[in-house]
C-alpha cells in the first residue's frame, strides 16, 4: 500500500454519541496522522472511550464521520474496524485466560490449513512479530498464567497479527508498574519507527510530555483544546482537563491536635496464608492531625487498617477508638462508634456494585432513622438524602437509581467518601483514597480529608503515593515489615528521608521520634 | 487424558494442603480426608470382610461360552491385595508434597480397583462360581451410549456459554417424535422408513435445541428456567403423543436397528465382541464423541465457539458474531440429543413409554462435570455410569447372601455410585466450568 503522508491515516469529524441520560461524545474532532503518536487525554469519564469505541466499530456515531486514508468508512461492527486495519489494546483485556496465547492471538482470524487449526503456523508468526516489535511472549504460554504486562504484549500482538497499522491503546500504563511502563513506551517507539501510528489515551501528564507529537484535550465528552508537547506544560495540560487552575500542592493550615483518637498499642495482625505481617505495632492519632502511614506495599498496610475496623482478627495487641476499647468489636460496632472507613479495594469493600448509588450512599446507615422506620425502608429518604450528597460531593451521574458499577472509577470513590466523610465521624481510616482517579477527582477528595481533620477528625491516611503522603499529613510513620520504623513531624522530613526508611527500614542518621 | 488429569490434581491438593486459615492451624487437603477414608476401608476389608467369605476358587470369565477365557481366584486374597492397595494409598496421602503426583496416581488406582473388588465380594458372597466380565463391559458400553451423548450435546451448549438443563427433555421429545413418525409413516414395516425415523428424532432434538436458543439467547431467560421448560414440556407432550396418536395407531411396536459386526475384528478374543459388535447407533456414539473433540479443539470454529463460552465480550471485540455462533453450538447439541433420543425408541427397544429417559439427561449432565468439560472425560463419565448401571443389574442377577439373608439389590447398586463420589471428590479435583456460562451477552451498540 503506498502511503501518502500529508493525508491523516485517521480522521474523526464532529462525531456525537449519546447514551441514555448522557452525552458520551460531542462534536468530538480528531486528526491522526502517519507515524504519530496522538495523546487523547482527559479525565475519568471524559468521553475518551466512547470515541475510541466508536472509530472501531463498537458503538455506531449518532453524528459526524469517521476517515481512513482520506476516505469515509461506516462500520458496521469490529471486523470492519479491523479490516480497516484498526487495532485496539482495550483498558480491560480482552483476552481468554484459559487460551494459550497463539490461541488468544488468532481468534477471529485463525490460520488454518485444510479444515484445522495450524497453530505451527500461528507459532511462527507471532515469534517473528515477537522479534521484530520487541514484544516477546510465548506462544504456548496460557494467557491466565501471563503477567499484567505480558498480557499487554499479546494484545499488541493479537492487533499487529492483523496487521493493523493504526493503532488505539486505551489507557495502557493504567496497569503497569513503573519498570513495566518504561519497556512499554520503549515498544511503542518502535512501533512507530515501522511506520505504524498511535492514538494513545491516558490521564496521566507525565506519560503525555514523554510520548506524545500531539495532545488532543477531551473534557465533559468535548474537545476542549488541542496542544503541542514541546510547548506545554502539566501546569497548561490540568487546566485544559479539569477546565480551571489545578493545585498540586494541597492548601491546609496548621493542625490543632487534641485529644487521643485512634490508640493502638502492640497490634499483631496475619495475612490470609497466616503470616504475621503486623507486628506488635503502636501509634496514637489526635483529634484534629491526619498522621500518614508510608511505606512500599506489602509491608502490612492492608491488614493495619483492616484489623483496625474490625476487619481482621488481632493476634495480640489493643486497639482504642474514640475513648472506646475496640479490640473485639466487629466493624459495624466500630462505625456505629463514629469512625468512618475508606477501604483500600474499592470494588470489594467500599460499594455493592449492582446497587444503586443512592443504596450505596446508605449502606453505613441503612438500618438507622430517617433510612428506615422499624423494619421497613424509606426509599424517599435514602433518594433524597442521595440527590444531596451527589451535589455536596460532585458526583458525576445521570441519577441515583443508576447501579454504581456504570460509574467511573472517581464517581464510584466519591460515593464513598460521600457515604463515609458525611457523618461527621470522629475518627477516619483512609486506604488508597486516589488510587487510579484523574486529578480533578484527587484534588477534590484531599480538599474533605482535610476539611474533616479541621473539623477535628482523627485521620489515619495510608497511601502507596509518597506524594500524597507528603502532602496530607501532619505526621508520617513509615511502615517497614509490619512495624514502624520512624515517625516524624512532616515539616521536619524530606521524600529522601522517607523514601531511604521505605526502602531499608533503617534510618540513615536521622533521629526518628517513636511515639 | 488421565495422566494431565492427575498432575493436575496434584497441584491443586497442593495449594490446598498449604493453604492456613487465618487463625493459624492447619487445615485437612481433600488428598488427606480421601486418604483417611482408603485407610479406613482398607482395614475393614482385610480385618472385616476378607475372613468371612469363602475362600472357594471363584472365577472371571471373558467372551462368551462354552469355552470362555478365565479367571480363577480366591476371593479372601484378592480382597486383602485390595485391603493392603488402600492403605498404601492412605500412606501415600500424608506423604511429602512432592509425592503428591504418585498420590493421586495410586489414589485413582485404588477407586478403579473397587470394581473388581465389589464384583469379588458378590462373587464370594452368592452361590455362583463365576461371571462373565466380558458380557458385564459389553452392557456398560451400551448403557454407556445416551449418556455419552447427552454430555456431548451438554459440552456444545456449555462451551458455547448456554447452561443446557434441558438435555433430558431434548432426548425424551426426540425419543417419542422420532417414534411416532415411524408408527405412522412406516407402519412399523421398512427399514428404510427405520432411518428417517432417526432423521425426524435427530431434528427434533435440534428445534428444541432452537427454542433453548431463543429463549435464553434472544429474549435472555435465565438458563436453567429455560431448560426446565424444556423437560416440563417434552413430559407433556410426549404424554399426550403416545396416548393420543402413538397407541390409537396400534403400531406401538415397530423394528428396531440392528447389530452388526466389524468383519474381522469382532472375532477378536475377548474384546471382539465387546468393541466391534454392536448397533449404528451406539457406533455413532463413538463417532459423535471424536468428531466432537476434533472440531470443538482443533478447528478455528471450535476455537470461536469456545471463546463464546468464556468471554464473549472479548470474542466480540475480535469480530465475532457471538450470538450466531452460540445459536450454532447449541443446535449441533441439540441433533446429538435427538440422536441419544432416538438410541431410546428406535435402537435400545423399538417403542415408546412415558418418560423412558429415565433421567439419562440429567445424568448426562453429571458426566460432563466429571469430565471437566472435555470430550473424552465426560465420555469416560458416561461409561463409568453405564458400568454403574450394568453392575447393578448384574449383582441383583446373581442374589448375594450373607449368612442365609439376601442383601438387597438395593444395597449393591448404590455400591457404583458410593465408588463414584469417592472418585469426583477425591482424586479428580475440581471442575471449573466456562468462565461466561449462563450470562447472557448483549451485543455494543
Amino acid at each position: 500500500m503506498t502511503v501518502d503522508e500529508r493525508v491523516p491515516v485517521l480522521e474523526v469529524r464532529g462525531v456525537t454519541k449519546t447514551f441514555p441520560g448522557v452525552i458520551a461524545n460531542e462534536d468530538v474532532d480528531l486528526v491522526l496522522h502517519h507515524g504519530e503518536i496522538h495523546c487523547l487525554l482527559g479525565e475519568n469519564g471524559a468521553g475518551k472511550s466512547t470515541l475510541v469505541n466508536t472509530v472501531f466499530g463498537l458503538y455506531q456515531p449518532d453524528a459526524g464521520s469517521i476517515h481512513v486514508r482520506g476516505e469515509q468508512v461506516r462500520f458496521g461492527g469490529v471486523s470492519d474496524a479491523i479490516d480497516a486495519g484498526i487495532g485496539m489494546v482495550h483498558q480491560h483485556f480482552q483476552l481468554i485466560p484459559v487460551f494459550t496465547v497463539a490461541e488468544n492471538v488468532i481468534l477471529g482470524n485463525e490460520v488454518t490449513s485444510g479444515p484445522f487449526l495450524d497453530l505451527n503456523a500461528a507459532r511462527e508468526r507471532i515469534t517473528e512479530l515477537g522479534t521484530r516489535y520487541g514484544l516477546k511472549v510465548d506462544p504456548d504460554a496460557k494467557v491466565g498464567d501471563l503477567s499484567v504486562g505480558e498480557q499487554q504484549r499479546v494484545e499488541l500482538v493479537k492487533a499487529l497479527f492483523r496487521e493493523a497499522d493504526i493503532l488505539i491503546l486505551d489507557e495502557p500504563t493504567a496497569v503497569l508498574t513503573p519498570g513495566e511502563v518504561d519497556d512499554f513506551f520503549s515498544v511503542v517507539r518502535s512501533l512507530v519507527d515501522q511506520g505504524k501510528s498511535i492514538v494513545f489515551i491516558t490521564h496521566k501528564l507525565r506519560e503525555v510530555l514523554t510520548v506524545a507529537d500531539r495532545i488532543t484535550v477531551l473534557r465533559g465528552g468535548r474537545v476542549a483544546g488541542t496542544a503541542d508537547p514541546s510547548s506545554a506544560t502539566q501546569q497548561s495540560l490540568a487546566n485544559l482537563m479539569v477546565g480551571r487552575d489545578v493545585v498540586f500542592q494541597v492548601e491546609k493550615g496548621e493542625s490543632a491536635p487534641a485529644e487521643v483518637r485512634i490508640a493502638i498499642d502492640g497490634m499483631s495482625v496475619e495475612d490470609d496464608r497466616g503470616v504475621l505481617t503486623v507486628n506488635e505495632l503502636s501509634l496514637k492519632v489526635r483529634a484534629g492531625e491526619i498522621f500518614g502511614v508510608a511505606g512500599v506495599e506489602g509491608n502490612g498496610q492492608r491488614e493495619l487498617v483492616e484489623a483496625v475496623a474490625g476487619m481482621r482478627p488481632k493476634v495480640g495487641g489493643h486497639v482504642e477508638l474514640l475513648g472506646r476499647n475496640a479490640t473485639k468489636l466487629s466493624p459495624r460496632e466500630i462505625t456505629e462508634l463514629g469512625v468512618a472507613h475508606i477501604p483500600e479495594d474499592r470494588g470489594k469493600h467500599g460499594v455493592v456494585g449492582a446497587y444503586s448509588i443512592a443504596d450505596n450512599v446508605v449502606l453505613n446507615r441503612y438500618h438507622h432513622r430517617p433510612f428506615s422506620r422499624r423494619f421497613i425502608r424509606d426509599r424517599q429518604a435514602i433518594a433524597s438524602e442521595a440527590e444531596t450528597l451527589v451535589e455536596r460531593f460532585d458526583v458525576r451521574t445521570p441519577g441515583v437509581d443508576v447501579p454504581i458499577q456504570n460509574l467511573s472509577g472517581g464517581n464510584q470513590q466519591k460515593v464513598i467518601v460521600a457515604r463515609e466523610l458525611s457523618g461527621q465521624p470522629g475518627a477516619i481510616l483512609v486506604a488508597q483514597p486516589t488510587r487510579g482517579l484523574d486529578i480533578g477527582s484527587i484534588e477534590f477528595i484531599h480538599n474533605q480529608i482535610i476539611a474533616l481533620r479541621d473539623e477535628g477528625a482523627a485521620v489515619l491516611l495510608v497511601s502507596a503515593e509518597l506524594d500524597e503522603i507528603l502532602s496530607l499529613s501532619d505526621r508520617i510513620g513509615v511502615l517497614y515489615r509490619g512495624r514502624l520504623v520512624g515517625v516524624f513531624d512532616t515539616a521536619e522530613t524530606s521524600r529522601e528521608q522517607l523514601g531511604y526508611l521505605m526502602a531499608t527500614g533503617a534510618a540513615s542518621d536521622a533521629e526518628a521520634s517513636v511515639v | 487424558m488421565t495422566g494431565a488429569g492427575v498432575d493436575e490434581v496434584a497441584e491443586q491438593t497442593g495449594t490446598v494442603t498449604s493453604d492456613v486459615g487465618a487463625t493459624g492451624r492447619r487445615r485437612l487437603g481433600r488428598r488427606q480426608i480421601t486418604g483417611v477414608l482408603f485407610a479406613v476401608l482398607g482395614v475393614i476389608l482385610i480385618v472385616a470382610v476378607a475372613p468371612s467369605i469363602t475362600s472357594e476358587t471363584k472365577s472371571f470369565a471373558f467372551e462368551s461360552p462354552p469355552d470362555p477365557l478365565q479367571f480363577s481366584f480366591s476371593p479372601p486374597t484378592l480382597i486383602v491385595a485390595v485391603g493392603v492397595l488402600y492403605l498404601l494409598s492412605a500412606v501415600a496421602a500424608f506423604s511429602p508434597q512432592r509425592f503428591d503426583g504418585w498420590a493421586g496416581r495410586l489414589h485413582l488406582f485404588s477407586a478403579i480397583s473397587a470394581v473388581p473388588l465389589i464384583m469379588a465380594i458378590a462373587l464370594g458372597l452368592s452361590g455362583s462360581s463365576s461371571t462373565n466380565v466380558t458380557n458385564l463391559l459389553d452392557e456398560s458400553l451400551v448403557l454407556a451410549t445416551p449418556v455419552a451423548l447427552g454430555a456431548m450435546t451438554g459440552l456444545w451448549c456449555e462451551r458455547s456459554g448456554i447452561i443446557n438443563i434441558g438435555i433430558e427433555g431434548m432426548m425424551l421429545a426426540s425419543a417419542g417424535v422420532g417414534f411416532m413418525s415411524f408408527a405412522l409413516l412406516g407402519a412399523a414395516s421398512s427399514v428404510a422408513w427405520l432411518w428417517v425415523a432417526v432423521l425426524v428424532a435427530i431434528l427434533t432434538g435440534g428445534l428444541l435445541a432452537l427454542l433453548l436458543a431463543v429463549l435464553s439467547i434472544n429474549f435472555g431467560i435465565n438458563q436453567i428456567v429455560a431448560g426446565v421448560v424444556i423437560n416440563l414440556f417434552a413430559l407433556g407432550l410426549t404424554g399426550f403423543l403416545r396416548s393420543e396418536v402413538i397407541v390409537p395407531n396400534g403400531n406401538s411396536k415397530g423394528l428396531s436397528t440392528t447389530e452388526f459386526g466389524v468383519p474381522l475384528l469382532s472375532r477378536l478374543p475377548i474384546l471382539g465382541e465387546t468393541l466391534f459388535q454392536g448397533k449404528p447407533i451406539h457406533y455413532a456414539m463413538y463417532a459423535v464423541v471424536g468428531l466432537t473433540w476434533l472440531v470443538m479443539f482443533r478447528t478455528a470454529w471450535g476455537l470461536r465457539v469456545r471463546s463464546c463460552g468464556e468471554n464473549p465480550h472479548a470474542a466480540e471485540t475480535l469480530g465475532i458474531d457471538v450470538i450466531t455462533v452460540r445459536y450454532q453450538a447449541v443446535v449441533v447439541g441439540g441433533f446429538i440429543a435427538g440422536m441419544a433420543g432416538a438410541w431410546f425408541s428406535l435402537e435400545s427397544q423399538s417403542g415408546f413409554e412415558d418418560n423412558m429417559t429415565n433421567s439419562a439427561g440429567f445424568i448426562a449432565l453429571a458426566a460432563l462435570i466429571f469430565g471437566k468439560w472435555t470430550p473424552w472425560g465426560a465420555f469416560a463419565g458416561a461409561l463409568l455410569f453405564g458400568f454403574a448401571r450394568a453392575l447393578g443389574s448384574r449383582l441383583q442377577f446373581l442374589q448375594v447372601e450373607i449368612g442365609g439373608f439376601g442383601i438387597p439389590s438395593e444395597f449393591f447398586q448404590s455400591l457404583p455410585f458410593v465408588v463414584t463420589i469417592v472418585v469426583v471428590a477425591g482424586a479428580l479435583g475440581r471442575s471449573i466450568a466456562p468462565a461466561a456460562e449462563g450470562q447472557p451477552f448483549r451485543r455494543s451498540k
